[in-house]
């Protein structure tokens, strides 16, 4: 057949496509079956164990003590990984600086508090209060501007916060750096050669290319983050989830249903995480891969004149 | 006054002595060459001769040990004051840059960056031009390296022979005195090769300064006026392309050009 310029493709053309008979594969469905089986015989054994006590789950699961808590526990986990990604950014950026003293302030730091238990860490900022009672502001040995008196606040929720935030740093800071050391020197290179300065090629050309390593960890972290806030009665702070479901199960002797119940909400939150972190790992996937977007195809085939619909006027 | 006359009097890149080490190693012994206004320069040579490291020494990527390395009149990366040199601050260094467009032998396009992207992001960031300008401008750059349609893609979806035209585009959008070519088609498929060096002939005829390092032999000929063969840290013969090439005078060149040719 004569291709017409201005022709569009003929539906008998259809005839090539290639409709082949799919490979079978009967290992997987009995895989699927084998693995039905077992849940169904879990969740049925589960339903009839009188030991589970459901009726106090269903009454349990949405207590005012425990919905105080899953809030108490988001803002720790929150307030906690803003912190540690933003001092961990920080502390990254200074271990990789030509600054001796900033690389080792940042060594010195990471050194101590991946070193030391996060739960021994909570411990010491409970106790912070009764080790520094008094913290002025001023110049050392002459004028103090404001005085705090430490052990009038009862601030747990605070130190909470600040221990889980300050042990993460020192996770992030090695999350951070791998992610910037993932980035080629020729793009810091070329971003020099234009006349970019440091802190402009860091925010604009490093990092955002670094974000595709440190993404997929970074939301471990926040994941690991939201289930370290249980530890947080070292300190103590009793407010978080765990605490509370404890604290119900102390008073109605049911650990079991009420574990289940602090599962159940710990599930659900980093179920809703996880979804976060596939949009924005996706987001952050830009130009990383040749393979083009249903968009970009779409606006490819119109620029050189697909046949995709007859007669084009060109 | 006088600092202005001396200046357009000057030549783009004027290099004295100029020495360079990593450590121990010694990689350019004493380079002096000019490089006048509106002049395309070749440096040809084998790998490790110091062309590459030389180049970059022009925009300050690498610190220069001894000599003196001009352009435009002004000291590279130092400030003479008194008799002593004091090391530039970073910034006063991002501004030399400015005006010096450089292309890499492997591009080094930002990847999360379209074309256009690419193009305009110094225009806006460093030299704080409003977006618009700079977006008609990177269009009509691309339309110059002949990419007028691909503003939207991304480096990963172009040929090798593309992106280094997308990379001249983003050098040319700073309005530079001065280009400098890092081997520009040493990392590109042969078929790929005559579309670069199109694109930077096209520069040359348009008065652009150029120092390019190389391996095409074809494109020195017939744009270079002046070709430098370097060897070993030092330059070893320099003149004009034909002069060089046809009738070499140093054992050195006549070896290289026999193996390149």
């Amino acid at each position: 057949m004569t291709p017409e310029p201005s022709g569009a493709a003929q539906p008998g053309s259809a005839a090539d496509v290639i409709k082949a008979i799919p490979l079978r594969r009967p290992g997987r469905w009995i895989a699927a079956f084998v693995i039905l089986v077992l849940v169904v015989l879990f969740i049925y054994g589960a339903a009839t164990n009188a030991n589970f006590q459901w009726s106090t789950y269903r009454s349990y699961l949405f207590d005012r003590r425990i919905t105080k808590g899953v809030w108490a526990t988001l803002q720790l986990t929150f307030l906690a990984m803003a912190l540690g990604v933003v001092l961990g950014v920080a502390l990254a950026v200074m271990r990789l600086s030509a600054n001796p003293v900033l690389k080792s302030v940042a060594w010195a730091y990471l050194w101590v508090f991946r070193g030391t238990p996060v739960y021994v860490q909570l411990v010491f900022w409970g106790l912070f209060s009764s080790i520094y009672p008094h913290l002025s502001l001023g110049i050392p040995f002459a004028h103090q501007f404001a005085h705090f008196d430490i052990q009038s606040l009862q601030a747990f929720f605070f130190f909470a916060a600040l221990g889980l935030g300050l042990n993460e740093a020192a996770y992030m800071a090695e999350i951070v750096r791998a992610g910037i050391s993932s980035v080629g020197e020729g793009q810091s290179e070329a971003a020099t050669a234009l006349g970019m300065s440091w802190p402009l090629t860091m925010r604009r050309v490093v990092l955002p290319q670094a974000m595709r390593v440190i993404i997929p960890p970074t939301g471990n972290e926040l994941i690991s983050m939201l289930k370290t806030t249980s530890l947080v009665i070292a300190v103590p702070f009793t407010g978080d989830l765990y605490s509370q479901a404890r604290q119900i199960s102390g008073a109605n002797f049911r650990p079991v249903p009420l574990l289940m119940v602090a599962s159940t909400w710990y599930l659900a939150i980093t179920s809703v995480l996880m979804v976060g972190q596939y949009f924005l790992e996706k987001h952050y996937a830009k130009g990383s891969s040749r393979t083009m977007t249903a968009r970009q195809l779409r606006v490819l085939a119109k620029a050189i004149g697909n046949p995709d619909r007859g007669g084009d006027g060109a | 006054m006088t600092a202005n006359l001396s200046k357009s009097i000057e030549p783009m890149v004027r290099a004295n002595g100029v020495h360079k080490n990593f450590g121990a190693l010694t990689v350019l012994k004493g380079i002096d060459l000019t490089v006048q206004r509106g002049e395309v320069m070749c440096l040809v040579g084998p790998s490790g001769s110091g062309k590459t490291t030389f180049l970059r020494c022009i925009n300050h990527l690498e610190r220069v040990n001894a000599g003196r390395l001009y352009v435009d009149g002004v000291l590279v990366g130092y400030e003479e004051r008194g008799n002593k040199l004091h090391e530039l601050h970073p910034r006063e260094a991002a501004k030399q840059r400015r005006d010096i467009g450089m292309v890499f032998q492997h591009f080094n396009l930002f990847p999360h960056m379209t074309a256009l992207e690419n193009i305009t992001e110094a225009p806006i960031r460093v030299k704080k031009q409003p977006k618009d300008k700079a977006v008609a401008n990177a269009k009509r750059l691309l339309d110059q390296v002949g990419l007028g349609e691909k503003a939207k893609a991304y480096p990963a979806q172009l040929s090798g022979g593309q992106q280094q035209r997308i990379a001249i585009a983003r050098a040319l959008a700073m309005d530079p005195k001065l280009m400098l070519f890092d081997e520009p088609t040493s990392a590109l498929d042969p078929e790929l090769v005559g579309e670069v060096l199109d694109v930077m002939k096209e520069l040359a005829r348009g008065g652009m300064t150029m120092v390019v390092v190389t391996h095409e032999m074809g494109f020195a000929r017939e744009v270079a006026d002046q070709l430098v063969f370097m060897d070993d840290g030092a330059v070893v013969e320099m003149g004009a392309p034909p002069d060089v090439l046809n009738s070499p005078r140093e054992l050195r060149t006549k070896a290289f050009l026999s193996k390149v040719l």
